[in-house]
């Protein structure tokens, strides 16, 4: 599903963010990134939707060859990927519905679709009654998982994560986390950077460690590992 | 790409307008501002072309036939003149005829002339290009009976160059100008897209392709143009309506004249309509770029 092959990411200003790093994640997995801040989590999962481009290695996610991806097929390959964020990153002028829409509209689905797919994913996370309203009237779990409606409405292979609960509380974060565990159940691939002990430490699952652009464990059921 | 997603592009580029007002009357104002100079400018260059025109078409040259030559040689010399290059046309005329000329324009002291006509026959030459004028008066003086050659030496040379400098000039001063509108204009559309940032980086990471996000961008910069110009279009229509009204009836029987409103304002409005489009097309082009390396 993803595959990393000695995947190298020097950024222009001299930062070494990936040291060689191999790892393979099959169909269905559940992975958890830790490792501390600025170890090259973010690049990490940067370089699998091809925000970063690997300065050597290669990297092949659902059967795209990234390193040789031409950037104008990149859109194509996010087609495939749901991406959720720690800022949601939702449009603040589109309400609920719109919003997760959007990623539909921009594909350029047809319209009956959308509206079936997105009425059908509101109600997986639970937010169908909220669909007109504004992301400033919600609470931040139910802005998560907006956004989380959104990454999944085009039914990616894929769902990838980058730290979901750090701007939420911890009640909070086990819904988010039971949403994450549900869309897993349905096969789809999770792959998310987190820096939550409780969690790790209690839905086990594989834990890839990255310290210093490098792998330094990655084990099925591991714990967190590291002290706060 | 699909009609429907056309119609989307069209419907979010114009509620894009409405959502960032300020932003929008900011660049239409820039738009209008500078199409509001580019149009005054424009019409006053072409007026000042015209006028160029006609001084220049005004210059002749007026060849003074010997008085010996008779019927045949004056037909002669007209054929030699007839086939030097540069010739736009000809005219003949007789002693007696520039003498009644003359009569008509300075009075009937000089009827008393009339027995003894002291006026030799002339033929009038134009030039192609005014600007040739100089070296086909040099070519005739050189062929027989011919007693002179005038064409306001000295003057004329003086003239061309004078309004060829001030062509120049007008050239330089406006294209100077549409700079300065295109960089204005592409700033203001780089503030209203840099405070959209978010949405083309959504657009990007759900798999939007980069013409899909530029399309709505590069309409609203359409609309931007085409709004910027309205207000220059009327003001320039007004003024010039005005303007020719006045001062049309003191140029009667003049050598210099304007331009009439029809074409004149209708040709400057489809240029600022087109200037205002190109520049607000091509500023979100530029400024949408730097965003979608996404």
């Amino acid at each position: 599903m993803i595959e990393m092959k000695n995947v190298m990411k020097k950024y222009p200003n001299g930062v070494v963010a990936t040291n060689g790093i191999s790892v393979n994640i099959k169909q269905g997995e559940f992975v958890y990134v830790v490792g501390p801040s600025g170890a090259g989590k973010s690049t990490f999962i940067k370089l699998m939707y091809r925000e970063e481009r690997a300065t050597s290695g290669e990297i092949i996610v659902n059967g795209i060859n990234l390193t040789s991806l031409k950037n104008k097929k990149v859109p194509f390959l996010r087609r495939q990927l749901g991406v959720v964020f720690q800022d949601f990153k939702l449009l603040p002028r589109l309400n609920v519905y719109e919003n997760v829409a959007f990623a539909l509209e921009v594909i350029e689905k047809e319209p009956i679709e959308i509206r079936r797919r997105v009425m059908e994913v509101l109600d997986l996370v639970g937010l169908k009654h909220k669909a007109r309203m504004f992301p400033n009237e919600l609470s931040g779990g139910e802005q998560q998982r907006v956004s989380i409606a959104r990454s999944i409405v085009n039914i990616p292979k894929v769902v990838i994560a980058d730290e979901p609960t750090g701007n939420l509380d911890p009640e909070t974060s086990w819904e988010i986390m039971n949403l994450f565990e549900e869309i897993n159940s349905r096969g789809t691939t999770i792959v998310m950077a987190t820096h939550n002990r409780e969690i790790v430490n209690t839905i086990r699952r594989r834990v890839i460690a990255i310290e210093g652009g490098m792998i330094v464990r990655d084990e099925h059921g591991g714990e967190y590992g590291y002290e706060i | 790409m699909k009609f429907r997603t056309l119609n989307r592009h069209v419907r979010e580029s114009v509620k894009s307008l409405g959502r960032n007002s300020w932003m929008t009357i900011a660049s239409v104002s820039a738009v209008t501002v500078t199409l509001l100079l580019v149009g005054v400018f424009a019409v006053i260059m072409m007026n000042l072309n015209k006028v160029a025109d006609d001084l220049e078409n005004d210059v002749e040259i007026k060849v003074l036939i010997d008085e010996t030559a008779d019927e045949a040689a004056e037909k002669q010399l007209m054929d030699k003149i007839e086939k030097l290059p540069d010739i736009e046309e000809m005219t003949y005329s007789t002693k007696e005829n520039e003498l009644k000329k003359l009569v008509k324009d300075f009075g009937e002291d000089f009827k008393l002339v009339e027995q003894s006509n002291p006026l030799r026959n002339v033929i009038y030459v134009k030039a192609k290009e005014p600007q040739k004028t100089a070296a086909v008066a040099k070519k005739i003086a050189k062929f027989d009976y011919i007693f002179d050659v005038k064409y306001g030496e000295g003057k004329v040379e003086k003239l061309f160059k004078f309004l060829n400098t001030s062509r120049n000039v007008g050239l330089v001063l406006i294209v100077g100008l549409l700079f300065t509108a295109i960089f204005l204009i592409s700033n203001t559309i780089r503030i209203t897209i840099i405070a959209r940032r978010d949405e083309i980086e959504i657009m990007k990471l759900v798999g939007a392709t980069n013409s899909f996000v530029r399309i709505p961008f590069v309409l609203e910069g359409m609309w931007l143009g085409i709004l910027g110009s309205i207000i220059p279009i009327a003001v320039v229509a007004t003024l010039y309506h005005n303007i020719y009204k006045i001062v049309k009836p003191r140029l009667e029987g003049e050598l210099i004249q304007m331009l009439s409103f029809s074409p004149l304002v209708y040709q400057v409005s489809g240029l600022l309509i087109l200037i205002g489009v190109l520049i607000g097309v091509w500023g979100s082009f530029m400024s949408v770029r730097k965003f979608l390396k996404i």
